[in-house]
């Protein structure tokens, strides 16, 4: 505990620092005497903790561990906290190389015993090199857990490498659910790559007999001074003790509103053909009969859009395409001419980069998080947005890079249908064969501020080499980065 | 012609919102409390109807307590609360029902989203026929029961709410104390609290020994999940909030909005200040909150901690009259600074934000002071207005005329069920930024009704 008002470094005499613009993210830091930004960088982040964190699943198998854990990860890497899962079964499959029968898991099985135990060591080693040497902060560590005792073993490596611990515990009894946990996961899992179905199955539920006589499931009393969620039949109940700190508390909010209920999440960019859309999507079968939510941005295009669908639709200002500040209505080419250093910082750092007075594609995550936490809890939804933030979302649930994410593809006239499946997501590409231009600008491969003018330009998308049905007409190319306009007129034509 | 939000052709689809995010409820909630006196209900009420109204969802309490107090005038002592006094358990009864029909009248004619039942409802009958009432009238009902056995926690509790009740004007301390530790012993009796069987379809949550430990069960939707979320980020260890505005800056001394600039001479005197002051309150564990602005940061600088910055805590993005004086405004844009007049708190600068999105911004922010302790939070004029709102329950009328002068730093410590302020000038002059709404909101208005009550700058 430190009180201010005690000796600090810098006191009341010495005059405060000078700030200096980050020319990237457009952040003021204080500068050190030679004017270089200082290493310390005060930006909120998600993590403030100084401790890492090690998540520990606890649960039978079948029990949605590693689909909490991958899930769990993705969401983490998604709002820029560093997670990785390790999954002990992995470590188990490298070791053992052929898995024969239940019987490795027999807990009178000596030689198992000691196999396991040696695989989830060397678990946990990789997670003290990740969070202590490689910068990660979450480690999820995938795995049943189911005794005490291992719990413990757990929980003093984490005090001897100053980690905090989470319990993530998975209880289930429902047949059908342990039923169709099976057939989706485990079925195809190396482990029974050479059974049949019915051999698989039976197997695996021996398997899971020998962990029930010595599982020992979290205790409200035994464990009080843990910190831990039980989730209780897919999330009908949740048991939530001594969260800690913030991270923690995002972590049960998340686990929370996620379910597993089948569905389908449509994204797609405004413009779209209201005939082709309603089209494609009335007459899905996943739909028929059930409602769907259709979400749209505030800005024009997507309002205009949705109305042509002819169905009711939500707005949220958080759709809004990103803000590209005094770059907004500008063509690539004026902003070559106006701002080249901003353009080649832009191509330097694409995630990262904010434009002057606008956002950056990392501003853009920390925007949709709201987003993406209700698209958790809601079932079949439509949402029609725009490019950046197509590539947002499409980046969590492909689980893509801050890297990658802003140079995915999201063509216009194109809906992606996203279904979970396994400890994925499945991605259906609908073309609506409606002829569209070409929005995306690959990274070039000069990003140097002092390119020409012609290396700067060279990946700009040709926008005026589309034509339209029969049509032979000459149209304004849409801009490429659009303020709050009209649809152009050919998508008009196309509603 | 363009609506003053500035987003035409938009189908009013759920209610008529023009907010930055879905409304997302369509039954209305009743948010039903459960537990022994002294557990915290009522201060659990407040402070969730406080969080869901800054929010936007238009939330009551109905504390039968009151009822009660208004059928009974007088309390005698605790044996009204005996289990077998039939008289007045008559009285109880009819002021729940009195109660429910309140709550009715609240959804149905006041256009409420959330009400939240603030009585003990420590029996299993009691709760059925709020689920009947419920159901007949196709309210959705969630639980919100706190138990406690920590007697040092109760008896803080009944110290700093129960003593100044008016139930017991009359009483010294010790006659108090020992009256409603007896009426605690009247419930327990009859109390049973919600069962993970019996109740395992009802939606609730459990609240055990002030946050150590939640049960939450079948969360049905947006709201309610919202609502658990918020329940178990907050915390009753005592704690201090300082809210203060950058230093007077260049933009300021010449009357211009928004923008980024650095700190005026003067500015940079009240940095120097509030360093002084902030070591002089010797806070433990402070944690400075700044936004990405360089005249936020400037001014931190001077206190010589460490600080966090926030982009959420950035002033309100005046869009295309970022850095115009109002004078400027009121000639290139003489419409919408009527309209703003109109509306302040809904009005959305164009390109710009509204106060109405300001709050949306700023959520986590809230959420995260819930989970803090000492904080100072080093803002701007419009988001100070929204989280003061927040800790003062400022409708959203008061909100963006709540005066936050330059220079003065607001102390904010939660006592009882709301927070007690001081403000601090730290004796550094600076301009007066604070436009008070004008007489003429008119958008036809001459110029001089206009600028009538802009503040005196260079």
């Amino acid at each position: 505990m430190s009180l201010i008002g005690e000796d600090t470094e810098r006191c009341a005499t010495v005059s405060p620092r000078e700030l200096t613009r980050n020319p990237l993210k457009k952040t003021w830091v204080p500068s050190c005497r030679n004017g270089l930004p200082e290493r310390h960088i005060s930006e909120r982040k998600v993590c403030m903790t100084n401790c890492p964190t090690l998540i520990v699943t606890v649960g039978l198998p079948a029990r949605g561990k590693t689909y909490i854990s991958k899930k769990l990860t993705r969401y983490l890497n998604w709002i820029d906290v560093p997670t990785k899962e390790f999954n002990v079964g992995q470590y188990r499959r490298e070791c053992v190389k052929i898995y024969k029968s239940f019987e490795f898991f027999q807990p009178d099985n000596e030689e198992g015993l000691k196999i396991r135990k040696q695989c989830a060591l060397a678990a946990l080693n990789d997670v003290r090199q990740y969070l202590t040497d490689e910068g990660g902060q979450v480690a999820v560590f995938d795995a049943t857990n189911t005794t005490r005792e291992r719990r413990e073993t757990i929980l003093r490596f984490a005090e001897q490498n100053g980690f905090k611990v989470f319990f993530v515990e998975s209880v289930c009894e429902d047949p059908d659910v342990i039923a169709e946990n099976i057939v989706q996961v485990k079925l195809g899992s190396p482990d029974y790559t050479h059974c049949n179905t019915e051999e698989a199955v039976a197997d695996f539920l021996k398997r899971i007999k020998c962990y029930e006589n010595s599982y020992q499931t979290l205790d409200e009393e035994l464990d009080r001074e843990l910190s831990f969620i039980k989730i209780i039949d897919v999330g009908q109940r949740y048991l939530v003790n001594r969260v800690q700190d913030h991270i923690q508390s995002r972590i049960v909010y998340y686990l929370m509103n996620i379910h597993i209920t089948p569905r389908s999440i449509y994204l797609c960019r405004h413009g779209e053909s209201d005939l082709n859309v309603k089209g494609r999507i009335g007459g899905d079968s996943g739909l028929s009969g059930r409602g769907k939510e259709v979400w749209t941005s505030q800005m024009k295009r997507t309002i205009q859009t949705a109305e042509a669908v002819g169905v009711p639709y939500e707005q949220w200002k958080a759709l809004n395409e990103i803000d590209a500040g005094v770059c907004e209505e500008l063509m690539y080419e004026e902003i070559q001419q106006k701002y080249p250093l901003e353009f080649a910082l832009r191509d330097q750092d694409k995630y990262r980069y904010r434009y002057p007075k606008g956002e950056s594609y990392e501003d853009l995550v920390q925007r949709l998080e709201p987003v993406i936490m209700e698209l958790e809890r809601q079932e079949n939804v439509l949402v029609i947005c725009h490019q950046a933030v197509k590539r947002c979302l499409l980046a969590y649930f492909l689980d893509k890079t801050a890297g990658e994410l802003p140079y995915l593809k999201c063509p216009l006239h194109t809906v992606l249908k996203l279904t979970p499946v396994a400890y994925g997501c499945k991605v259906e590409s609908v073309c609506l064969k409606v002829d569209a231009v070409n929005t995306h600008r690959d990274r070039p491969a000069n990003v140097n501020v002092h390119r020409s003018t012609e290396d700067a330009l060279q990946t700009v998308p040709p926008l005026t080499s589309v034509s339209l049905f029969s049509l032979h007409l000459c149209l304004p190319s849409d801009p490429v980065v659009l303020g709050d306009e009209f649809l152009s007129v050919r998508c008009l034509l196309l509603l | 012609m363009e609506h003053q939000k500035k987003a035409v052709m938009r189908k009013r689809t759920r209610g008529e919102s023009t907010a930055s995010v879905p409304q997302f409820t369509n039954s209305p909630t009743m948010i039903v409390m459960v537990g022994l006196p002294a557990r915290g209900k009522t201060y659990i009420s407040k402070k969730l109807t406080r969080y869901l109204n800054w929010i936007g969802v238009p939330t009551k309490v109905f504390n039968v307590g009151e009822y009660r107090r208004d059928a009974v005038q007088t309390y005698k002592n605790y044996e009204f609360f005996r289990p077998d006094n039939k008289d007045a358990m008559k009285i109880r009864k009819a002021c729940a029902l009195a109660a429910l029909k309140d709550v009715c009248c609240y959804f149905t004619q006041d256009h409420g989203q959330v009400a939240v039942f603030d009585a003990t409802n420590t029996t299993r009958d009691r709760r059925e026929l709020i689920l009947s009432f419920a159901k007949d009238n196709g309210y959705k009902v969630f639980f919100v029961e706190s138990l406690c056995d920590d007697l040092e926690i109760i008896a803080e509790n009944i110290k700093q709410v129960k003593l100044s009740s008016p139930d017991y004007i009359n009483c010294d301390k010790e006659e108090a104390v020992a009256d409603f530790l007896k009426r605690i012993d009247c419930y327990k009796i009859t109390y049973v609290p919600l069962d993970d069987e019996k109740d395992r379809l009802l939606s609730y949550i459990k609240i055990f020994n002030v946050g150590s430990r939640y049960l939450v069960n079948q969360v049905q939707d947006h709201i309610q999940s919202r609502i658990v979320y918020y329940l178990m980020n907050i915390h009753v260890t005592p704690r201090t909030i300082y809210l203060c505005r950058h230093g007077e800056s260049e933009l300021n001394l010449v009357g211009r909005i928004g923008g980024d600039s650095g700190l005026s001479t003067r500015g940079i005197k009240f940095a120097a200040a509030l360093g002084s002051y902030i070591r002089g309150q010797s806070i433990p564990d402070l944690k400075i909150w700044t936004s990405h602005m360089r005249r936020t940061i400037q001014t931190a600088e001077a206190i010589g901690v460490p600080y966090e910055q926030w982009k959420a805590l950035n002033e309100i993005d005046a869009g295309v009259c970022e850095e115009m004086t109002y004078e400027e405004i009121q000639d290139h844009f003489q419409e919408e600074f009527a309209l703003r007049d109109q509306d302040k708190y809904r009005y959305r600068y164009p390109k710009g934000e509204s106060y109405e999105d300001l709050v949306q911004r700023l959520e986590p922010v809230i959420m995260e002071l819930e989970r803090q302790e000492n904080v100072l939070v080093i803002c701007h004029q419009a988001v100070m207005r929204c989280l003061l709102a927040y800790f003062l329950d400022k409708s959203a009328d008061e909100l963006p005329y709540l005066k936050c002068p330059l220079h003065t730093v607001l102390k904010l410590t939660p006592v009882a069920y709301g927070c007690k302020v001081e403000s601090i000038f730290l004796n550094v002059e600076a301009v007066n930024t604070h436009r008070v709404r004008p007489t003429n909101v008119d958008v036809d208005r001459d110029p001089e009704d206009a600028l009538l009550t802009v503040p005196e700058h260079n």
